[in-house]
């Protein structure tokens, strides 16, 4: 029997994705984990395994179309229905369409690797809400913001009414006019599935978190110097590049550590420690920003950070990057200063603490010793979450990487 | 107006019908002179004697198989069947004899007999495999036969009497531990209550609760005790299993847009399973939330053990969690 195949849950906060191509064809013969097709999320392109071996029947989306998280793609001919393990083959083989229990197996096998509906928010409405929504002439999209009371965030029909008692009392019978409409001539560019996951997760951030910000000046002398005498021979004993980035990703992992209250998570029941030290590095992709994480950042020598620096780069630019890549971030670092700018206040990362901006490395009159010297001069720019720690912290955090700049020597 | 057990209203219907109507008469296992193992016909013998106090063998076949013969010769006999347990030698005789004498007789002939049958188990009860069952869902499945099961003391008079009345076959089910547990007003005079129409017993908002029988009492104290955490559920009296009181079930799913149905017999296959379907067929668009069943346990009998047996009833702490669960669905 035909068991459809839904877009699978591909990752935390991944809501929908496109089908970028399909790896089979109607017809096909495909093995349980078999590729089957490729598809684009919000962030990073995957091969999607088929969670189920069989006859690909049917294609119920084509390829560039986008699809909500638990939608069906596809149907798959379940023709010899699995038997139990290690049993005989032989009765399941004569009559497929009869074996009831063994039919089911694959179904449930199909469930398990496609996302629990009850998740999916906008999508599962009770026959009633949707009744309701069509009577109050409430559009999809509202539905999509209303905030459910019932059950794993479901709307329910106390939310439905309260709504329309709001909206009502406020006599807006009408759609509101939205703030931002396109004038005659004007271009509509569609959103990228990027665009709108960046849209999204920044909003969310700028909502939630209650930000605050600290900015120090470092001299990078000692590192400007130190990495000058040394690239050339770095690069050929290495075979990466020694980036400013990888001083930024070895500096923060050693304030992280003397300040584990950066490294954590807000949430209602506490603040979340983190064990790991996971370093977002936040760059910028064709797409749009991609923040792909060097997991246990603090486990790895200067090398190894410029190794995996080198990788995540090289892959991110290529659309290569993996969900794993992407996923488990515990502190962010991003570096406008490879754009120029000098002050840059970033927004955090939601479910981090803070996020680290570091500034263009320029040179600068400064004082030292009571005469004017010219250094090399950048600016470090902490945003963070003021629920979890304060001011303070943030100054100390920021401090302590200070040192570890300027008092940086070799071998370190 | 007296205030009266359950077991004294039952008795009551039966001697003021006997007493009313001299075609009246009743049979089956020592409900002659020891007056029914629970005493619901204490002193009948001795009123009205051995002719229309009929003491059986121990054969429910015949009980019921001598019922519709006497019923097809003008009288109106009432079926004790001792425990409901042991109607299913009587199987035969009530589903393709007495449900169907109305239709096989294209509408000429009807089968005027009340079968009383005293059902269900639990801790109480301590009636083990024999002594426990609930059947109402292999009955209530019979075109031709009404099934009904009184909650209150007012209920058990009246709709008994209405059995009794009946041109057609009504099978009276009673549940054991109400006999004794229920108390209510009953009115002296002579009243029915007509077979068919369900009643609220608890008007709520939140959700509603449909039960019947021993399970109308939990699914009351289930709502009591759920009341305080600001859950209003309406508890609806079936009362009477078929005919089906499809509207005023209708209209409680469509107030309260939640229902869950609570009944002691096997889960699988239960009366909840029909009340359920028709819930979903005629109010899809009313529903808020799952159809929700709390029943019995799929195991072949009540078990003996007070532990197991507690663990197979659905109590009224079983369904405040599940009513729990459905209001914040």
């Amino acid at each position: 029997m035909p068991v459809e195949i839904k877009l699978p849950q591909l990752g935390e906060s991944i809501h929908e994705g496109t089908i970028a191509r399909w790896l089979k064809k109607p017809g096909d013969s495909i093995e349980k984990y078999e590729p089957l097709a490729e598809i684009t999320t919000d962030k990073v392109n995957v091969e999607m395994p088929s969670p189920l071996g069989g006859v690909l029947v049917e294609l119920l989306a084509s390829e560039g179309e986008t699809r909500p998280v638990g939608a069906p793609i596809a149907l798959i001919d379940v023709a010899v229905p699995e038997g139990p393990a290690g049993s005989s083959e032989a009765p399941a083989a004569d009559q497929p369409a009869t074996t009831e229990p063994a039919a089911g197996r694959p179904v449930a096998a199909a469930d398990a690797g496609a996302a629990p509906p009850a998740a999916v928010r906008g999508v599962r409405l009770s026959p009633l809400v949707r009744r309701l929504a069509e009577e109050h002439r409430i559009p999809h999209h509202v539905l999509e913001t209303l905030r459910g009371s019932g059950a794993g965030g479901r709307i329910t029909k106390e939310d439905i009414l309260h709504y329309v008692a709001d909206r009502d009392r406020v006599g807006a019978h009408t759609e509101p006019t939205p703030l931002v409409a396109p004038r005659s001539g004007d271009d509509v560019v569609k959103l990228s599935p990027v665009r709108r996951a960046i849209a999204q997760r920044m909003a969310q951030s700028k909502r939630e978190i209650p930000h605050a910000y600290g900015v120090i000046e470092t001299d990078m002398r000692a590192v400007v110097t130190w990495r000058e005498a040394h690239k050339e021979a770095w690069r050929a004993r290495e075979g990466v590049p020694l980036t400013y980035t990888a001083f930024f990703v070895a500096a923060a992992c050693e304030a992280l550590r003397a300040y584990p209250i950066v490294n954590s998570s807000w949430s209602e029941d506490g603040v979340i420690m983190r064990r790991a030290v996971n370093i977002g590095i936040g760059i910028a992709a064709d797409e749009g920003l991609v923040v792909p994480v060097i997991h246990d950042a603090d486990r790895l020598s200067l090398a190894g950070v410029a190794r995996a620096l080198d990788d995540l780069t090289g892959r991110a630019r290529a659309g290569r990057l993996v969900l794993a890549d992407i996923q488990g971030g515990t502190f962010t670092i991003t570096n406008p200063g490879v754009f120029g700018s000098i002050w840059s206040m970033p927004i955090v990362v939601p479910g981090q603490a803070a996020i680290l901006a570091t500034d263009a490395i320029v040179k600068r009159a400064v004082v030292r010793d009571d005469a004017i010297a010219i250094r090399p001069m950048m600016h470090l720019g902490l945003s963070f979450d003021h629920r979890i720690f304060d001011g303070a912290t943030a100054v100390q955090f920021l401090n302590h990487l200070k040192g570890w700049f300027e008092g940086f020597r070799d071998g370190r | 107006m007296a205030e009266m057990r359950y077991i004294d209203a039952i008795r009551l219907a039966m001697y003021e019908e006997m007493r009313r109507d001299e075609r009246v008469l009743v049979l089956g296992e020592d409900v002659g002179l020891k007056g029914g193992v629970f005493g619901c016909t204490d002193g009948f013998y001795a009123e009205f004697g051995e002719a229309r106090v009929l003491d059986t063998p121990l054969a429910e076949s015949s009980i019921v198989g001598a019922a519709i013969g006497m019923a097809a010769n003008g009288l109106i006999p009432i079926a004790e069947i001792q425990f409901s347990d042991f109607i299913h030698p009587a199987y035969n005789q009530i589903v393709s004899e007495a449900a169907r004498i109305r239709y096989r007789s294209n509408g000429t002939f009807g089968c005027p007999i009340t079968i009383r049958a005293p059902y269900g188990g639990g801790v109480e009860v301590h009636g083990g495999l024999y002594h426990s069952q609930s059947i109402e869902a292999t009955f209530a499945h019979i075109p031709g036969l009404k099934v009904v099961t009184p909650y209150t003391a007012y209920d058990a008079k009246g709709l008994l009497k209405a059995a009794i009345r009946d041109p057609d076959p009504v099978l009276f089910l009673e549940h054991k531990r109400l006999y004794r547990l229920v108390r209510g007003d009953v009115p002296d005079d002579d009243y029915v209550v007509p077979i068919g129409p369900a009643v609220v017993r608890r008007p709520g908002s939140t959700l509603s609760l449909f039960a019947y029988g021993m399970m109308l009492h939990e699914a009351l104290r289930a709502a009591e005790e759920v009341v305080t955490e600001g859950i209003d559920a309406e508890v609806v009296d079936l009362r009477t299993l078929r005919p089906l009181d499809v509207q005023t079930i209708l209209a409680s799913v469509r107030k309260t847009s939640k229902a869950m149905i609570v009944y002691e017999d096997n889960r699988f296959l239960g009366y909840g399973a029909e009340v359920a379907a028709l819930i979903a067929e005629e109010a899809f668009d009313a529903l808020d939330g799952p159809i929700l069943r709390v029943a019995g346990l799929d195991v072949p009998a009540v078990p003996y053990a007070d532990s197991l047996a507690a663990a197979f009833m659905p109590t009224s702490t079983k369904i405040a969690d599940a009513v729990r669960r459905l209001a914040a669905y």
